[in-house]
């Protein structure tokens, strides 16, 4: 007969088993259809571009080569890809402003749903969750309505005699950063507002008792509490921003990439899918660091609290 | 007093439990070994993390022993998963079904059994009366009580008729009213039903106005097992008789060993016969203990004397705490009467008798 | 002027930006839905109410087939991978870590880490090699993407679920004689309910939004309302693109207040 511990390790060794195969498809499933394919991304970087799109099984760092340099056509001299870097550029500044800026309106926002009594907060909070769960692609296009050059913005100050001209915002930068403020808004709320709710505001009268003032309360107290949560809304506002397709595709126009545009344009018009793979691997870099910066602030102040 | 073999319920033998590896490695049960006898109160008495709750989570087979074997009428049940144990458990918290009825809940264990409807059904009401739930059958769990939902916790874990009922702290939960009302309730509840109940509680009132016997646990060991009246008059240890009830401790010279009975000669001088505990290991040097309503206060000369430091009424009874002139603390209890006060004052000299049958020289 | 009881809470300027940021979260929305009852042929003029574009959308065969395929497409995708990540939050619960705990979480999350993009240009690469391989190339890629980055979504609430319910009630179950599956079925699974719709509700909105991705796995003639509307913002767009969209605005509206219900209601 088996011993008593012979009989434990068995059931500890039987349970492990059975949690395999209960993940199981979910993880084979990922790995099919999301884990798997980023890894032929990898190969494919370093393959040769087909001549109608795809690859030739050539070896090549051509494809990497190309993210940020260019090969002159006549003397085969290697230079920086101005357009290349522009892009870059534009994707990183555009999605820095974007988080800034939502967190210059949201951190209010947050702040002003949180001192709500709880009956109406919830109301304040299902008006932030709606425009959440609604899709992309119409919200981008909702802000094309307010934008473009026969939209409420120019009607309206046309209207009132301010300016002769439709303003020029579609097509711009300026558009772009209006859209991803616009549709990444409530993904910087909703974190910090999660951090404020926990506030104690008890803290905040001990703040008053030993006379700091209102800007210093704010500054010294209830800033340093809610951190997790900013820290938390600026990751999930800056990663999908340095991704962002359709916001630049529709708002951007056709010249105003950002890399995801960069990308697309690489494996359709531009029939280089090595240089395309090696953009998205990059892309995937600046995300990872990201979340790097992201997983060491939060822990640090994490730890700070407890 | 030997167990007579089959007579036992519930055979513990040798169990050992171990939580964690290496460094952090725990043993919430070291090799502990008891037999709980059929239709027998039986009770596990502990302060919190002692090991009672892994002891009866090993009975019911939520955990598996790192050592050592558990019999069930003399089967080996290592082999079992709880759910074909005919063993059944009162959880600490209930773990009532939410989503089910008052009915439903006792009529779980049943159904599982597959047993046909009608008879569920019979049953089911039976055990409705039988904790005098019979008005709230239809109700959500959540609707009652806690003092109600102890009872269909009862009801679901006896209906299934198991052989043995385990109750884990079940009435911890409830007011002190309630609970008073509760013991009794079980106490009945075992007498009617005759199943063998291991009963276990951190409360040693509850512990000994209930059981037949009691297991006094301490850092996963039972230290001793015997009846209430064992227990507190007969303490093994120094540990038993501290966490059972209030007890003067005093060390003294021990002779004369036998028939269960000792000479301590006191450090006053002064030589008592006591009685020995249950493997006690003969030594010059041991501690005895004397419970303070077992000792008199007397103005003139008794076994011990010295100087009354305080006195605490406590309505039914006056404790008088007393530095003996060895330096040791004594308390004596006084049975308080309406005509006089405790007759005697701080700073007072007084001395203190301790009966022939009084004293326990403690196995430590 | 009477002096105003110093309030702790308040904060000079703040309900003003608050306010002005709830102004702006509405307004583009309440333009696309004005704008979807013009009259006029082009966006550029405003010629009255009525509901001629949306009758035109309804009887449009490209939209009646986009929204179709959208339709299966969310209904099976959330329906795989909330069975998927029911299983998989069983399976990562409630336990003491195991080995291979952690890299569980890690993987089931990882559709989240990757921008859309580039999951689109890998199962892109991946998905046309297959389709020449099998000569097959019907709405099953799309199914497959869909559910891989449903699953983290339909995971969240149902593991938050598990989490909060300890194993007491199943051992309660073990203890009256349910064997697992019984224990599962007349415990568990009724009690995790009102997760697994809330994580079948996520995935389904999850879908129905996705654009990106869909966009490089689809096969020609394989849009879905999203991508079919996409297609049609490249060109000069006409009122018909603000009813579709304002339908489909309602239909979210409809499903997030539904969910919030369903996550608010307590078992
Ligand atoms: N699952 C577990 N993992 C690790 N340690 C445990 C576990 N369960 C119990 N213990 C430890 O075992 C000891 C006994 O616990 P328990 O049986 O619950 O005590 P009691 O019920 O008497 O209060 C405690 O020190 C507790 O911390
Ligand atoms: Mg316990």
């Amino acid at each position: 007969m088996a011993s008593a511990e012979e009989v434990a390790k068995e059931a500890e060794r039987r349970d492990i088993r059975d949690r395999w195969l209960l993940s199981a498809p979910a993880l084979i499933i990922i790995f099919l259809a999301a884990t798997g394919p980023l890894l032929i991304v990898v190969i494919y970087s370093f393959l040769t571009p087909g001549p109608y799109g795809g690859v030739v099984w050539k070896f090549s760092t051509d494809g990497w080569l190309s993210v940020l340099m260019q090969r002159d056509i006549f003397d085969d001299t290697l230079a920086f890809a101005d357009a290349h870097l522009s892009i870059f550029w534009r994707s990183i500044s555009l999605s820095f402003y974007t988080t800034v800026l939502t967190l210059f309106f949201g951190f209010p926002t947050a702040y002003f749903i949180a001192t709500r009594p709880p009956k109406t907060r919830e109301v304040w909070v299902f008006l932030v969750t709606i425009p959440f769960w609604t899709n992309l692609l119409i919200r981008t296009f909702a802000m094309q309505q307010v934008i473009r050059n026969e939209g409420l913005v120019n009607t309206a100050l046309m209207a009132l005699g301010i300016i002769k001209q439709p303003l020029q915002i579609m097509n711009t930068d300026a558009a772009i950063l209006l859209g991803m403020i616009y549709i990444y808004l409530p993904l910087m709320v909703l974190p910090i507002y999660a951090s404020m709710e926990k506030l104690d505001f008890r803290l905040v009268e001990a703040g008053y008792d030993l006379y700091a003032g209102r800007w210093q309360v704010l500054r010294r107290i209830i800033f340093p509490l809610i951190k997790p949560g900013v820290i938390a809304g600026s990751i999930l506002v800056f990663i999908p921003s340095l991704g962002a397709y359709v916001i630049p595709r529709v708002l951007g126009g056709g010249k105003n990439m950002m890399l995801g545009n960069l990308i697309e344009l690489q494996f359709g018009a531009g029939r280089n899918w090595p240089l395309g793979a090696a953009i998205s691997i990059t892309l995937m870099v600046l995300v990872m660091i990201a979340l790097l910066f992201y997983v060491r602030n939060a822990s640090g102040s994490e730890g700070a609290h407890g | 007093m030997p167990e007579q073999p089959g007579r036992s319920a519930i055979d513990v033998r040798g169990v050992r439990k171990v939580f964690g590896t290496g460094e952090s490695q725990v043993a919430a049960l070291d090799t502990v070994s008891v037999s709980i006898r059929e239709n027998e109160f039986f009770t596990l008495l502990g302060p919190s993390g002692c090991g009672k709750t892994t002891l009866l989570r090993l009975i019911a087979g939520f955990d598996f022993p790192s050592a050592g074997e558990i019999l069930l009428h003399g089967q080996d049940i290592a082999s079992l998963p709880p759910f074909k144990r005919p063993v059944n458990t009162v959880f600490q918290s209930y773990a009532l079904f939410p989503h089910m009825t008052v009915a439903e809940n006792i009529g779980f264990g049943l159904e599982m059994l597959g047993k046909p409807k009608a008879e569920i059904k019979a049953r089911v009401a039976e055990m409705l009366k039988l904790v005098k739930m019979e008005a709230l059958s239809g109700r959500r769990t959540s609707q009652i009580s806690g003092g109600q939902q102890q009872r269909v916790a009862l009801a679901r874990a006896l209906a299934p008729q198991p052989k043995v009922l385990l109750l884990d702290e079940p009435l911890s939960a409830l007011d002190y009213k309630l609970r008073k009302e509760m013991q009794i309730e079980l106490k009945r509840l075992q007498h009617e039903t005759g199943i063998t109940f291991i009963f276990v509680t951190h409360d040693q009132e509850e512990a000994l106005t209930m059981s037949d016997r009691i297991a006094v646990m301490s850092s996963g060991k039972i230290l001793q097992v015997g009846t209430p009246w064992d227990i507190y008059d007969k303490p093994a240890e120094r540990f038993v008789a501290d966490f059972i009830g209030e007890s003067n401790f005093l060390t003294a010279a021990i002779a004369d060993i036998g028939n269960g009975k000792a000479r301590a000669t006191l450090k006053s001088g002064a030589t008592i016969e006591a009685t020995v505990a249950e493997g006690f290991q003969p030594k010059d040097n041991a501690t005895v203990v004397v419970r303070p309503e077992h000792a008199k206060l007397t103005s003139g000369k008794g076994d011990l004397s010295g100087t009354v430091e305080n006195i605490v009424y406590f309505g039914t009874d006056t404790h008088i705490h007393v530095r003996l002139d060895s330096s040791e603390a004594f308390t004596v209890r006084q049975q308080n009467t309406r005509s006089a006060g405790c007759g005697f004052e701080r700073g007072d000299k007084v001395g203190i008798s301790i009966g022939n049958d009084a004293a326990q020289v403690l196995r430590d | 002027m009477a002096k105003r009881p110093f309030d702790i809470q308040a904060q000079p300027g703040f309900g003003f930006m608050a306010l002005l940021t709830f102004f702006a979260l509405y307004l583009p929305i309440a333009a696309l839905v004005t704008y979807s009852f013009n009259t006029a042929d082009s966006l550029s003029r405003w010629d009255g109410v009525s509901l001629r574009w949306f009758i035109s959308a309804w009887h449009n065969s490209a939209v009646q087939d986009a929204s179709v395929r959208s339709l299966v497409l969310a209904v099976s995708a959330a329906a795989l991978s909330t069975i998927a990540a029911t299983m998989a939050a069983l399976a990562t619960t409630r336990t003491r870590p195991y080995p291979g705990l952690t890299f569980k979480y890690a993987f089931i999350n990882q559709p989240l880490m990757v921008p859309e993009i580039v999951t689109g240009v890998a199962l892109l690469i991946v998905f046309s090699r297959i389709k020449v391989w099998t000569g097959y190339s019907g709405l099953g890629y799309l199914i497959a993407a869909h559910t891989a980055f449903c699953i983290p979504f339909a995971y969240l609430p149902i593991r938050a679920r598990l989490d909060s319910m300890d194993l007491t009630l199943e051992r309660a179950a073990a203890d009256l004689y349910a064997t697992p599956w019984k224990a599962f079925r007349f415990v568990t699974l009724p009690l995790l309910r009102p997760a697994i719709i809330a994580g079948f509700m996520l995935a389904f909105v999850i879908s129905l939004d996705d654009v990106v991705i869909t966009e490089f796995v689809k096969s020609g003639g394989q849009d879905t309302l999203p991508t079919y509307m996409l297609g049609q913002l490249r060109r000069e767009t006409s009122p018909e693109i603000n009813a579709i969209a304002t339908v489909f605005l309602a239909l979210s509206v409809v499903l997030v207040t539904a969910f919030y219900f369903v996550n608010r209601r307590k078992p």
